[in-house]
């Protein structure tokens, strides 16, 4: 596996690098007859998540994802990845409907973080997410959350409240950026790989702590897909108040 | 001893202002006359010269909510480990306790506001900023179970930089777990109260901050996700005066109500006066 002998922040790096796969990539390799929907009914329709309808196999899903962009002009559309209160809605919006239609929700998280701007504030950033994490807890579908690159804070994990989190052996799930981490302690970015390794931020680390539930093998698609189909076959077979209460004890237990 | 002791405490209790020991007075930061530290202490904590608000210790804040003699600690012997073996985190974690003389960053507990029944937590910003870690979300976890099996209100008062950095994930993750926690709790038709203090930005803005029923704010306190250095150096620009107070948050729509501090029991008392006749 990548993970076990590359440096923590070499991960960081990789997870951020060009020419990685993006969110599309993954609806594409996961799912048949996708079809965008777009908006989130309140205000507008926020680029930096795209989300739809389609199948696994014969399951219909709802696949929520934040996309980042392959080149400079596909980076400015999904506005490198930072999503703002909108692009929560929308993701909100789409997990509503997938209630409706007792349809599970597969998010693709991939996002430096949640972008930081006077509109995305006054829109109320800290709400939007809020509103996620709190409604998520009590979705009645299965939700299954692949970070497929940056896990950046906050605005990755209002996408991550989920029954399982796996994550790509060269992604990352991070509290704050390395960067600004290693600002913030010790006044210099250029320790930014120390911060990388304090901060236990790669997938390795994280499935060893219990905060993940699988480190996922990069570059292969079919794995994944057929993993993708057997777990959300599984959690289906669920009761709504087993998943629920599971959901609840899965992050119940973080931290002590 | 017994001098700096003193010393100590007037001033974690009297942030925001330099402290002159022998007339027990201090220089308000603000308009930078000396005021008598017992005249603000009466005026709850608000400067009497200029009206600008002192930060005010957890423990303090909620004695000030609480009917008298009602409030009792609710776990209180949980305390912080260094669970990643952080840089520097033991450290930062013994100075955090000798300023705020706290165990952590929140106090939870269950008391009485106007005679009725209420859980109550309130954060700390002399511990690390308020940052939440995995004791600061397990205990406000457990009070809003706790409420929650006894059908009890919850009022909160947050001040927090965000999540603790020096816990990484685990720290996020109590944004889910609190969230989680707050959900069942309303699920159940329970009352929750947020008062929103200066400052509370990032993790906890977005998690329980954000998720009261009614949610009401200290005038000028500063209200949002993103720290507002970071906001400016990515934008390249100024911001707008006001963005980010509570005042301004209220007309973009996410507070209900703006509450100078001598009117804060009334309003509470108010609220769940109100909410215990519906119940």
């Amino acid at each position: 596996m990548i993970g076990m002998n590359m440096e923590d922040y070499e991960i960081v790096l990789s997870a951020r690098a060009d020419g990685r796969l993006t969110a599309k990539d993954y609806i594409n390799g996961l799912t048949t007859d996708f079809m965008e929907l777009h908006g989130d009914r309140l205000y507008g329709d926020d680029r930096a998540v795209i989300g739809g309808i389609g199948l696994i196999q014969d399951i219909p899903v709802t696949v929520i994802g934040i996309e980042k962009g392959k080149n400079t002009q596909e980076r400015i559309e999904h506005n490198f990845g930072s999503a703002g209160p909108e692009g929560y809605r929308k993701a909100l919006r789409l997990m509503k409907q997938a209630e409706k239609f007792k349809r599970p929700v597969l998010c693709l998280v991939d996002t430096a973080g949640a972008f930081c701007g006077i509109e995305a504030e006054e829109h109320g950033q800290g709400r939007a997410i809020a509103d996620n994490l709190y409604e998520m807890s009590t979705l009645k579908v299965p939700i299954l959350s692949i970070v497929n690159g940056e896990g950046g804070s906050g605005g990755a994990l209002a996408l991550s409240h989920a029954d399982r989190i796996w994550m790509l052996e060269d992604a990352y799930f991070s509290v704050v950026s390395p960067e600004n981490c290693a600002n913030i302690l010790w006044k210099d970015t250029g320790k930014a790989a120390d911060a990388a390794r304090a901060l236990s931020l790669t997938a390795q680390k994280l499935f060893k702590a219990g905060l993940i539930d699988k480190v996922v093998k990069s570059g292969d698609m079919k794995g994944l897909a057929s993993d993708v189909y057997k777990e959300l076959h599984s959690l289906m077979q669920k009761s709504t108040e087993n998943l629920i209460d599971d959901r609840y004890r899965r992050f119940r237990k973080v931290g002590y | 001893m017994e001098f700096r002791k003193f010393f100590l405490k007037a001033n974690n209790e009297l942030e925001g202002g330099s402290i002159l020991p022998r007339a027990r007075r201090i220089t308000c930061k603000k308009c930078q006359k000396q005021v008598l530290v017992s005249k603000i202490r009466k005026n709850y904590f608000v400067c009497p010269e200029c009206g600008n608000y002192f930060s005010v210790r957890c423990r303090r804040r909620a004695l000030m909510l609480c009917d008298r003699r009602s409030f009792r600690e609710l776990y209180g012997e949980l305390e912080s480990r260094n669970i990643l073996d952080f840089p520097e985190y033991d450290n930062k974690l013994a100075a955090a306790m000798e300023k705020s003389r706290e165990k952590e960053g929140v106090i939870c507990g269950e008391g009485t506001i106007g005679g009725i029944r209420t859980c109550i937590f309130a954060m700390d910003a002399n511990f690390m900023m308020g940052s939440m870690g995995a004791i600061v979300g397990e205990k406000i976890t457990r009070l809003f179970e706790y409420a929650c099996d006894h059908s009890l209100p919850v009022v909160g008062v947050t001040v927090s930089g965000g999540a603790r950095m020096q816990e990484g994930m685990i720290s996020l993750m109590q944004m889910s777990k609190v969230s989680a926690a707050v959900k069942r709790h309303s699920d159940k038709g329970n009352l929750y109260v947020v008062l929103l203090t200066n400052p509370t930005t990032g993790g906890v803005d977005a998690s329980f901050a954000m998720l009261g029923d009614i949610t009401l704010a200290e005038p000028g306190a500063r209200v949002g996700f993103a720290g507002p250095r970071v906001i400016e150096k990515t934008l390249n620009q100024s911001l707008p005066k006001g963005f980010q107070r509570a005042e301004r948050v209220m007309e973009c729509g996410f507070i209900d109500q703006v509450v100078p501090r001598d009117k804060q029991k009334e309003v509470l008392e108010r609220i769940l006066k109100i909410h215990s006749i519906c119940r």
